[in-house]
């Protein structure tokens, strides 16, 4: 009903976009491989190069795949973010649980400093680690256990949305203290991570990553109706029927899923979860979080792919970080938005 | 008086702020409040009297200090999903959502009665284009939130309330940032609503003249924390509704319903004339502090009579008889 007659044409081209930058992402690498062997690999998984069906395959694919997950799951926690405070500018890192991972990362690589741990990480790789991944799992998890039992007695969403930058800040400043005395080199190691990284997660680490953002997705599409009334407030929500505490908690409950599992096996990716609400208000022309929500994933998705395209930096050996491409792309894109809306107090 | 049972029904109910023993602010209690159907119930009150606290308390949005509130047949302790499909909300707060459409808007007030997915099926897209038609806001349909006035955007929120199609509404101060049409319009149509739809509507708000016009009750909420209820004219004519609004300088006017600027010292004046003209002239002269009089002995007057059907005053007792052609020109030459 909302939907302009150009709804479906907009859905198709996006649908071919996404096709595009999924087979670019995976064609454009620091090893060059001719397009049409891409495509073979791709559809018969085989060629006459073992290096390249390696390539692409064990890298290429899961990279892609990761930054379809890491896509879909910051924009739509960020629309979340953004409806249950009603804040244009609130983003998934706003409760914390990003913080919390990036301190899980450096109890492991500052703190520790043991040689043993140094070893491993060393032998492992920095992001492809266990050991760095559960570490950020288990301190997103923390900082998620302490936001839910603050939200239950928390009385409105602005004093929960207070209390969740208030949680992050502090978490923060524990880094920089641990960061304040630690060596040099180990602050690099830290700093290194938090450029972010879709490269790190394949096989196993990939399977578990998919699970947590399907299970995120799977609640948050489940909670797209009491997503629709929050639009209207707290209290109108409530007035139809919505508990407002347990909205809350599951609402939490999937961002953080969605945003803590990316923050510990990518790093910290900012803005795609601010900006990609945004573009799909603008795009679809709705509020309604039945095509929100999906379209969110459609837009993070090629969102995410791009940057990833253009971090390769084509026709160069060297490939930036995805937390840098992130925000060159995203801050444009909101400072754009607001301009063309012009208008923030809508919220 | 009533026969059936009412729609809501509150006893021995406290409202006020506070949690658990400690830093207990008790507004107003205990209260024996009933709604029943079909009735327009006006909640009244100063400033600050508790009025958005008892419409919070009874609407669920807040817990009550003590006692019950009971739904009809519902009983009483339902759950946030059973309560909205016997009460409707009206709040001040404003929506403005850039990409909400009237429509959509409307179409959330099924929230309670649709699937999971909050698809609505035929019988609730009907309720919605009903809830627009009864508010006139049909046309607006496919316009967004953020382009409509104040007063259209409480005429959708209103719909709102409709759509949700519940047996209570309450609307805490409606009419406010309204024109006064707007605000005229308003009441009447939620006057309207309560005889042809059947519902129990409460609604607070500071249009004492208004309520007066169109309340089947008025529940008027004193500064103290008492409450009286009754039909309004009954409150006017055993003085408790002067007794509530009179201030400093302020005045209940139980002739005409109206409050009045107090004025300091009344001189006396006798006025001759009828109809129209003679309304305004009474207001005029009022506003300057005359006390307005039949008295044939007072000295000062003022006769309408009409000239090639245009009012013309003349005045006497002051100097020589003066004639004037406007209320300006009398006015001036009282004050001299």
């Amino acid at each position: 009903m909302t939907n302009s007659p150009s709804g479906p044409l907009r859905l198709t081209g996006l649908l071919l976009l996404l096709l595009l930058v999924f087979l670019l992402d995976i064609a454009i690498g620091s090893v060059r491989i001719p397009l049409k062997e891409v495509l073979q690999v791709i559809f018969s998984a085989h060629t006459d190069n073992d290096t390249w069906t390696y390539i692409i395959t064990q890298i290429r694919i899961p990279k892609a795949f990761t930054a379809v997950m890491a896509g879909c799951g910051l924009s739509v926690s960020g629309l979340q973010m953004q409806t249950l405070f009603r804040n244009p500018l609130a983003e998934p890192s706003m409760l914390g649980i990003t913080a919390g991972a990036s301190l899980g990362v450096a109890a492991i690589m500052l703190a520790g400093g043991n040689i043993a741990t140094l070893y491993t990480i060393k032998e492992l790789g920095l992001s492809g680690s266990w050991m760095i991944t559960g570490a950020a799992c288990l301190g997103a998890a923390l900082i998620m256990m302490l936001v839910l039992s603050v939200s239950g007695t928390v009385k409105n969403n602005v004093m929960m949305l207070i209390i969740g930058i208030m949680i992050g800040t502090i978490t923060l400043s524990i880094i920089s203290i641990w960061q304040y005395f630690s060596e040099p080199e180990l602050i690099k190691d830290y700093l290194l991570w938090t450029f972010g990284s879709l490269g790190g997660t394949s096989g196993m680490q990939l399977v578990i990553l998919g699970l947590a953002i399907i299970t995120g997705l799977v609640i948050s599409f489940f909670s797209c109706k009491m997503l629709d009334a929050l639009l209207l407030g707290e209290n109108y929500a409530r007035s139809m029927g919505v508990t407002a505490k347990r909205a809350r908690f599951i609402i939490i409950c999937s961002t953080s899923l969605l945003a803590g599992s990316i923050t510990a096996f990518c790093g910290p990716i900012g803005f795609v979860g601010i900006a990609v609400p945004h573009m799909a208000r603008l795009l679809f022309s709705t509020s309604n979080h039945r095509i929100l929500i999906p379209g969110c994933c459609l837009i993070g998705t090629i969102l995410m792919l791009l940057c990833d395209v253009i971090a390769q930096l084509p026709g160069s050996n060297t490939v930036l970080p995805i937390n840098i491409i992130t925000a060159l792309v995203g801050a444009p894109a909101v400072i754009w938005i607001i301009l063309r809306k012009n208008n923030l107090r809508a919220y | 008086m009533d026969k059936q049972p009412p729609l809501l029904q509150a006893r021995g109910l406290s409202i006020g702020y506070g949690s658990g023993s400690r830093n207990v602010c008790r507004i107003s209690g205990p209260l024996d409040l009933a709604i029943h159907a079909g009735k327009m119930i006006c909640l009244l009150g100063p400033n600050g009297s508790g009025k958005s606290t008892l419409l919070r308390t009874l609407s669920g949005l807040q817990p009550a200090l003590a006692g019950t509130i009971e739904m009809g047949a519902e009983g009483g302790g339902l759950s946030p999903a059973r309560l909205a499909k016997q009460i409707s909300l009206v709040l001040t707060e404003p929506v403005r959502d850039n990409s909400l459409t009237v429509y959509a808007l409307v179409a959330l007030g099924r929230y309670p009665h649709s699937n999971w997915l909050g698809i609505l099926n035929d019988a609730d897209k009907a309720m919605v284009h009903q809830a627009l038609d009864a508010t006139g806001m049909t046309n607006y349909a496919a316009r967004k939130m953020s382009t409509l006035s104040d007063g259209e955007s409480q005429k959708v929120m209103l719909a709102r309330a409709l759509a949700q199609d519940t047996p209570l509404m309450m609307l805490d101060e409606p009419t406010a940032h309204l024109d006064l049409p707007s605000r005229i319009q308003l009441m009447q149509l939620l006057h309207q609503l309560a005889g042809t739809t059947g519902k129990g509507i409460l609604v607070s708000t500071h249009e004492l003249d208004l309520a007066l016009q169109v309340a089947d009750q008025v529940w008027l909420l004193q500064t103290g924390g008492q409450i009286d209820r009754g039909v309004p004219e009954d409150l006017v004519l055993n003085g408790i509704f002067s007794a509530a609004f009179d201030k400093e300088g302020i005045h209940f006017d139980m002739t005409t319903g109206m409050f009045r600027i107090h004025p300091g010292q009344l001189k006396e004046i006798r006025l001759e004339g009828e109809g129209v003209p003679a309304f305004w002239t009474q207001r005029a002269l009022r506003r300057k502090g005359f006390s307005v009089t039949g008295d044939p002995t007072t000295t000062l007057s003022v006769r309408i009579v009409l000239e090639k059907e245009q009012p013309v005053w003349i005045m006497e007792g002051k100097g020589a008889g003066q004639e004037f052609t406007s209320l300006s020109g009398l006015l001036n030459a009282l004050a001299m």
